[in-house]
């Protein structure tokens, strides 16, 4: 298609996806309590009353542990079961890859619902890990797809090669199906960390009475009091999701990862 | 050579082993935090709802029944609506997008998977909270109107149907945008330059080649797009009044502040089926049509 239509039509649709978020940008600078558009003022004052307010200082703090946490999870899940489908071809490990991605794919109120019957039922009420493990069984399917890719994409004569040299299964492990499968498992902890850090209703479901997240903590800013903070941080979410996947897309294959065939220069 | 003899006997038990105790703990991980919960969201909503809140284990289609009620038939009518018109916008709007992105240089490409990935992660209550402030009265574009002379004095543009749909397409199209891309990505460019060759233009070559060939593609995103909208919770309570709520507000609705777990489990069970359903057929169109590359 003509060159400059397709770069016109790319930016109007990238300006329209940038407008509210520059919206929010210009609110979190406003030297007032109130959310002006076009700012009235200047004051970086919401950045650091993330950090400095106990409130919101406790829920950045509680996101990050359930974040990190739950991605651990995720990981520890999803490795042994890519591995097995890649190396052993296990039907079985089929059956487990498909129960591993079957959370992410259906509407998340579904899992956050199931999660609140079970953790009722067994009397484990508003406890940090419940949203951990809710967290980690959410998220199973992105370390699942990321480590299988890079599984996959070893090729079987490294494998002889290693073994040749007289390298036992260990070795061959460690010397060369981790590093080649590391850059995808990095990758597959950073969608699931991201993906938890933002997540709200399956953390709401599960302990949004007792922890409060960031997610949680702005929803509730929402209906009790509005402050600039909720937008410095969600600039502050922005910038983390940029500078994630912006490392991803420096250090790994973002689009093989997406799902681009022949992506591999 | 005993050595080798030994790896050679050794190593096929130890890989044994390792078949065998690998999948343990993904299973029992999977097993008891995903398919319990799963199976109990089954049995509580045909359990028994007592008058305090809680329930007692039974089998009664009672809240089955309720399917039947208005609030149930307006909520399901309205959220496949919504999502529909949510799907619609995002193919309209995301597959140009997405094709123009596949057709860009891989550095350029990369940029904006990494803006559309950081966006779509972004989280559902920033998003909600953005549009609000972005339809508000004192911060939003009616401001920037009436700064034009376009309108008296800023008024707020929410709650409204049109927010609410906004800020659904909005929060799905970067969605929609990930779901095209690797089927866009892999068609083979040669397909345009044949067309050109034999004389058609661009914009011929985008609907008579390009539109065709992606036409399962298109089929599969529009529904995984429907299926990722009935998920959204948060846009319709906060830029929608109640008679915008979606499935997924009224379960939580019902969960958490009405403490009806089994009708929120009946509603799940709705949902669930309705979504698996979809996601079904678009695994079976993935399967039945091979993309030319």
């Amino acid at each position: 298609m003509n060159r400059s239509l397709r770069d016109l039509y790319l930016a109007l649709i990238g300006l329209v996806l940038v407008v509210p978020l520059v919206v929010i940008a210009g609110v979190s600078v406003n030297a007032s309590r109130f959310l002006y558009f076009p700012p009235k003022g200047f004051s970086t004052k919401w950045y650091f009353e993330i950090f400095t307010n106990d409130a919101w200082r406790d829920a950045l703090i509680n996101s990050l542990v359930v974040a990190t946490a739950s991605a651990s999870l995720a990981v520890s899940i999803a490795v042994p079961v890519a591995y097995c489908l890649w190396r052993f071809r296990l039907f079985y490990a089929k059956v487990l890859y498909a129960l591993g991605v079957i959370p992410f794919v259906l509407p998340p109120v579904i899992m956050a619902l199931a999660f609140l019957v079970f953790f009722t039922s067994i009397e484990v009420h508003g406890r940090m890990g419940n949203v951990i493990v809710a967290h980690g069984i959410f998220l199973v399917a992105l370390p699942l797809i990321t480590v299988s890719l890079g599984f996959e994409s070893i090729e079987e004569e490294m494998l002889e090669a290693a073994r040749t040299l007289g390298a036992n299964n260990l070795n061959v492990i460690r010397t060369v199906v981790f590093p080649m499968a590391r850059p995808y498992l990095i990758s597959g902890f950073a969608f699931a960390f991201v993906l938890s850090l933002n997540e709200y209703i399956i953390a709401f479901m599960t302990v949004g009475f007792t922890v409060e997240t960031l997610p949680i903590k702005i929803f509730n800013s929402l209906r009790y009091g509005y402050t600039p903070v909720m937008a410095s941080v969600a600039v502050l979410f922005l910038f983390v999701n940029v500078l994630v996947f912006s490392l991803i897309g420096r250090f790994g294959n973002l689009p093989k990862l997406l799902g681009a065939w022949g992506a591999h220069e | 050579m005993s050595a080798d003899l030994n790896t050679a006997v050794r190593a096929p038990a130890r890989a044994d082993l390792g078949r065998w105790l690998l999948p343990v703990y993904p299973s029992l991980m999977i097993g008891i935090f995903f398919l319990i919960p799963f199976l109990m969201i089954l049995a509580v909503s045909v359990a028994h709802q007592l008058p305090a809140g809680y329930y007692e284990p039974g089998f009664e289609l009672t809240h089955y029944r309720r399917f039947l009620s208005p609030i149930f038939v307006n909520t399901a009518l309205f959220s496949i609506s919504v999502s529909a018109l949510v799907g619609c916008a995002c193919l309209v709007l995301g597959f140009p997008f997405t094709y123009f992105i596949t057709r860009l240089r891989r550095r350029h490409q990369v940029l904006w998977l990494v803006f559309i990935l950081a966006q779509l992660s972004l989280s559902e209550v920033l998003i909600a909270f953005s549009w609000q402030v972005l339809l508000s009265k004192t911060a939003g574009v009616s401001n920037v109107l009436t700064w034009l002379g376009l309108l008296d004095k800023p008024i707020a543009y929410y709650p409204s149907f049109g927010g609410v749909v906004l800020a659904l397409t909005y929060l799905v199209l970067p969605f929609s945008v990930l779901i095209l891309y690797p089927s866009l990505s892999r068609l083979d460019p040669a397909y345009g330059e044949v067309a050109r060759t034999m004389g058609a233009s661009p914009l011929r070559t985008f609907f008579n080649v390009v539109i065709p060939i992606m036409r399962p593609a298109l089929v599969a995103t529009g529904i995984t797009t429907f299926v990722f909208t009935l998920g959204a919770v948060l846009v319709p309570q906060v830029l929608g009044r109640p008679r915008h709520w979606t499935l997924s507000v009224l379960i939580t609705d019902q969960a958490i502040f009405q403490s009806n777990m089994p009708f929120a489990s009946a509603l799940a069970v709705f949902l669930l089926v309705l979504s698996m359903g979809l996601v079904g057929i678009t695994v079976w169109i993935n399967r039945r049509v091979s993309i030319p590359r």
